[in-house]
């Protein structure tokens, strides 16, 4: 992401965060709701139904947005955990610990809205089949990072041991993505690739990008805000602490 | 500086050895991760009497056979991968999806006569997305025909719809 230490110290400042989320913020907000409300609109009025799922195809302007928020999420995650061993950054580990419970939401709205979708087009809630497990191992993952970076007394020692799990869980990535490819899974493969054509209708296409858009934004806007209120937190706990210790200061004095 | 070098080398070379062990064991496992086998496979490596597997394939045109014994379906059909089929009995509720020419998946075993007995079928979907409209105007102009299996190149059909994400948008402008 950021190369040079030099760079990754000028923006990654928790002052030039702050000043730069609150420029972000309200267009992140106002796009979110912009392409949300384009895109739901469009999924679910107007475009037409799937010729052999019928109605039910509506579930994938939902299901795959979360898909894929569930993984940058993570991959996020993972970003910040180098950057937290590598460097020792303090905002990466304030990052890390608001983008966990984000991710999981998403990787739990992902298979809820996914087993919806199977049970009547499959016929089946659930299956123990690649794609659908390394999601669930994805859910494990970030219910895990979330417990072990608040589980110590020592902050510290807690962000240092969850950047570890999120790096080591990073390989579950490759994985989620490929699954469909390299082993053959009830999930279908992917209708969007990078490298050929997508097989679905663009009438399908163009609000599931909405929403994916939207979506997106909207995860944005909630870790911007999580991460400014958390850089809030600490500075108002220092200046806390730093004031009892004065009072003791002049109690001895 | 210095250390800070050694880290990041630290933590590239733990990443790297987590993902080769990872890499390895999926490899190793890989027949365990397939979520079905194909009737060629099947046929190919017999799996032991009674042992249950996973058949998965496309159903074959004008295979199928619905009867109703004591108020229960009884349903025979071949599923094919191309190389092999394999005639499979199921008695209970066919998924919505479950049609000739569709992929399904199919819970049982190989029983000694070479037929599958199925206690489960799930029906597999396909990553074709294709409005009802396209599908009929495939159907009806002949090049299309679903129970012999997947859908044509999105390529061929995508101008079929292009007129209609203009209308949609159009509506949505008056609409909104």
């Amino acid at each position: 992401m950021r190369a040079t230490p030099n760079l990754l110290h000028r923006y990654a400042n928790p002052g030039q965060f702050l000043r730069l989320s609150r420029v972000l913020l309200p267009w992140l907000t106002a796009g979110a709701l912009l392409f949300l409300g384009a895109g739901v609109a469009w999924g679910l009025f107007f475009a037409p139904a799937d010729w052999q799922q019928g109605e039910t195809v509506r579930i994938m302007y939902v299901h795959v947005p979360m898909a894929w928020l569930a993984s940058s999420c993570y991959l996020g995650l993972a970003v910040c955990s180098v950057l937290s061993l590598v460097w020792r950054h303090p905002l990466a580990d304030l990052a890390a610990i608001e983008i966990g419970p984000v991710g999981a939401c998403a990787a739990a709205l992902c298979l809820v809205t996914g087993s919806l979708w199977g049970e009547p087009m499959w016929g089946t809630w659930w299956v123990w089949d690649a794609r659908l497990t390394s999601v669930l191992v994805l859910f494990f993952l970030y219910l895990g990072h979330i417990a072990l970076i608040r589980a110590f007394d020592e902050p510290a020692r807690g962000q240092k041991a969850a950047a570890v799990l999120a790096l080591a869980g990073a390989v579950d990535l490759p994985i989620i993505k490929f699954s469909v490819q390299w082993w053959n899974t009830l999930h279908q493969p992917d209708s969007i690739t990078l490298t050929g054509a997508p097989t679905m209708s663009l009438t399908m296409l163009w609000p599931l990008l909405l929403t994916t858009l939207g979506f997106t934004l909207g995860v944005a806007a909630v870790i911007f805000t999580r991460l400014s209120a958390a850089i809030h937190e600490s500075r108002t706990r220092q200046l806390l602490a730093r004031s009892r210790l004065d009072r003791t200061d002049t109690h001895a004095a | 500086m210095k250390r800070k070098t050694r880290r990041l080398w630290m933590v590239i070379a733990c990443v790297a050895c987590i993902g080769s062990a990872a890499g390895l064991t999926l490899r190793a496992f890989s027949s365990n991760i397939v979520f079905f086998m194909a009737p060629s496979q099947l046929k190919a490596h017999p799996p032991a009497a009674d042992r249950t597997v996973r058949l998965g394939g496309m159903v074959v045109a004008g295979s199928l056979h619905r009867e109703t014994h004591n108020g229960e379906p009884v349903n025979a059909f071949q599923i094919t991968d191309g190389q092999a089929a394999i005639e499979v009995h199921f008695t209970g509720i066919l998924p919505d999806l479950f049609r000739e020419g569709q992929s399904v998946v199919a819970l049982g075993s190989l029983q000694r006569d070479g037929d599958f007995t199925a206690s489960e079928v799930l029906a597999k979907h396909d990553e074709t997305y294709m409005p009802k409209e396209v599908a009929d105007e495939l159907k009806r102009t002949g090049k299309w025909d679903p129970r012999f299996g997947k859908a044509p190149d999105a390529s061929s059909w995508d101008t079929m719809t292009a007129k209609k994400p203009a209308s949609d948008t159009q509506s949505l402008k008056t609409g909104g």
